[in-house]
């Protein structure tokens, strides 16, 4: 569940930070921020594609690096949001 | 006075208080003017010494911080480079300044090494910080090591009338210039300002902004001046969690451009006055639209809100007093302290309220002009009043109301502003006209909510299968972060002046304005 998240989140980040450069991907654990794949924008523009893509509805303190700064951490922030939706 | 001084007086006066804050380390001044000390040590044995350049190639860390101290120290003067940049820029600013040191850190260090290959520079040495394994990249000087040493600055005889800094802007030839700062430039300015504001001892300034802009950078030097605390944050990317930074460490200060203000404006449930220790908040590169500042006195009811202005050439000249911002939201004020301003004619005379000419700047902290560019100094600074003094001709059409106070109207030039940072058109120009597969290019910018401008770009392909992601990606890999175009729109010609001159005008007029 949580690797098809994390494949999916990849998948936009690829596509809208690295413009379809899959060779700078970031490893799963690697900050995006500090490592300059996103900036501020790109973090209005990542929440609106988890908020679409995965119907979660985040406030603003959902917004934060422990959630968004990495692709392990927006795979497990989805991942524990939508089990906590369906249960 | 030398700017240097002031720390070592503050860590004198001020030991055991926190000066910096940043990526989880706390120094105090005491410690910050040790690693300074040793590490300006450790830049004169690798060559540094009065009158040099050291490049300051690092995000928003302690380092930098350090660094920017040290390079003082060893009698050279810093200069400050955005940690996006990449390889060839930098070898640009390696062969205009050619600078004894670059100071960076490891995933930088091989961009630093590529500069340094490009501009023949190989007496450059680079000095880099770990990496977050501890690790320092081979061939570098380990960073680590120097602040280690014990050792002693330099006597390097240095005064108030030497170089300080050298900062890099956008020059609308497309090159970068080199904005020589002494540090009697930065002594008025950073004097000026702290008086404006009012900022005492007890201050604690949050800083997101980069310390290789100079309102960042200035948020250092007028932080350590006042022997108050800087907390350094590398990004606004989160903004709520600057803003529980902030509560955390009694954020007294906020600096922002109207791009963060504009990010705040999208937040959903902050509670009004969740930082209640914030005393001021300061804005610049263009004055803020009313609903931020509604927005921002609704979040921030006890903070009063400075609307200024200014460029790298002159670091601040304008502001707005606090208790005006309501009656005049799109002004930025008035001249700040110990400076004087004036909207003059073609003919360089004033011309009256209401009318629209360009900004005159004459003050102690104009600029000493660009390294090794006399042409685009004498463009900037021209004769004043006496005959020992220039004043800078800002290039901004601005003009005032009736009782004095400015609005910025546009620039003389194309030169776009976008998330606070001035960008030339043909620099960018240059590099979608170096893409194999594009015939030629005009970039302009277009009126974004969030950004000021957005970077546009049309583009005659000679490929037809080139796409618009494609020619993103290609400025990505070549400009910094910020002067990547938003959009890209491919046409068969680009729009023409009647004498038959591509247009950036027209190109902004032929497209439709971002949502």
């Amino acid at each position: 569940m949580t690797d098809t998240i994390k494949d999916n989140v990849r998948g936009f980040v690829v596509e809208n930070f690295l413009f379809g450069d899959a060779a700078q991907a970031p490893a799963d654990a690697e900050s995006l921020i500090e490592n300059g794949i996103m900036d501020s924008t790109g973090v209005l523009e990542l929440v609106a594609f988890i908020e679409e893509r995965f119907g979660i509805a985040m406030a603003d303190s959902d917004i934060v690096p422990a959630n968004l700064d990495t692709l392990d951490r927006i795979a497990a922030f989805v991942a524990a949001r939508t089990a906590s939706a369906a249960a | 006075m030398r700017m240097e001084r002031f720390l070592t007086e503050n860590a004198r006066r001020l030991g055991g208080k926190t000066a910096l804050v940043a990526g989880g380390r706390r120094l105090t001044y005491a410690e910050l003017d040790a690693l300074s000390d040793r590490l300006a040590a450790g830049l004169a044995d690798a060559g540094v010494g009065r009158g040099d350049r050291v490049l300051i190639f690092m995000d928003n860390c302690w380092e930098a911080a350090v660094s920017i101290f040290a390079a003082l120290k060893a009698g050279a003067a810093f200069s400050p480079v955005n940690p996006s940049t990449k390889a060839e820029k930098l070898a640009y600013i390696v062969g205009n300044c050619r600078p004894a040191a670059v100071v960076t850190q490891a995933r930088l260090c091989g961009v630093a090494a590529q500069a340094r290959t490009l501009a023949k520079a190989e007496a450059m040495a680079i000095v880099s910080a770990a990496a977050p394994g501890g690790a320092c990249p081979a061939g570098a000087i380990p960073l680590p090591d120097l602040l280690e040493a014990d050792a002693s600055p330099p006597a390097h005889g240095g005064i108030d009338v030497d170089l300080g800094m050298l900062i890099y802007t956008s020059g609308s030839t497309g090159r970068p210039k080199g904005v020589m700062m002494t540090h009697r430039n930065m002594d008025a300015a950073s004097e000026s300002i702290t008086g404006l504001l009012e900022n005492r001892e007890d201050d604690v300034i949050l800083s997101v902004l980069p310390l290789s802009f100079n309102y960042g950078l200035y948020q250092l030097l007028m932080s350590v001046r006042l022997g108050a605390t800087l907390v350094l944050e590398k990004s606004f990317a989160f903004p709520q969690a600057i803003f529980e930074r902030m509560r955390e460490e009694g954020a007294t200060g906020f600096p922002l451009v109207p791009t963060m203000s504009a990010m705040v404006l999208q937040m959903r449930d902050l509670a009004p006055d969740h930082v209640p220790s914030l005393r001021y908040i300061t804005n610049t590169a263009a004055a803020l639209p009313p609903t931020h500042i509604a927005q921002l006195r609704e979040l921030f009811p006890r903070a009063r809100i400075y609307s200024m202005y200014g460029l790298t050439e002159c670091k601040r000249c304008t502001c707005l007093p606090p208790e005006e911002i309501e009656r005049r939201p799109g002004s930025v004020g008035i001249a700040i302290p110990n400076t004087e301003v004036f909207v003059v004619g073609e003919d360089g005379l004033p011309v009256p309220r209401g009318e629209v000419g360009e900004l005159v700047v004459r003050g102690p902290l104009v600029m000493q002009g660009y390294w090794g560019n006399p042409e685009a100094s004498a463009q900037m600074l021209r004769p004043g009043f006496n005959p020992w003094e220039k004043v800078l001709y800002t290039g901004d059409l601005f003009r005032a109301d009736a009782d004095g106070f400015l609005y910025f109207v546009s620039r003389k030039d194309d030169i776009i502003k976008t998330r606070g940072e001035k960008v030339a058109p043909k620099e960018v120009e240059a590099v979608l006209q170096a893409h194999p597969g594009i015939a030629d290019a005009v970039v302009f910018g277009v009126p974004d909510p969030v950004l000021g401008h957005a970077i546009a770009a049309m583009v005659v392909a000679l490929d037809p299968a080139l796409t618009e992601r494609e020619v993103v990606r290609h400025c990505a890999a070549n400009l910094e972060d910020f002067m990547v175009p938003r959009s890209i729109e491919f046409r068969t010609e680009l729009p023409k002046t009647d004498t038959g001159k591509v247009s950036r005008r027209l190109a902004a007029e032929n497209v439709e304005p971002a949502e």
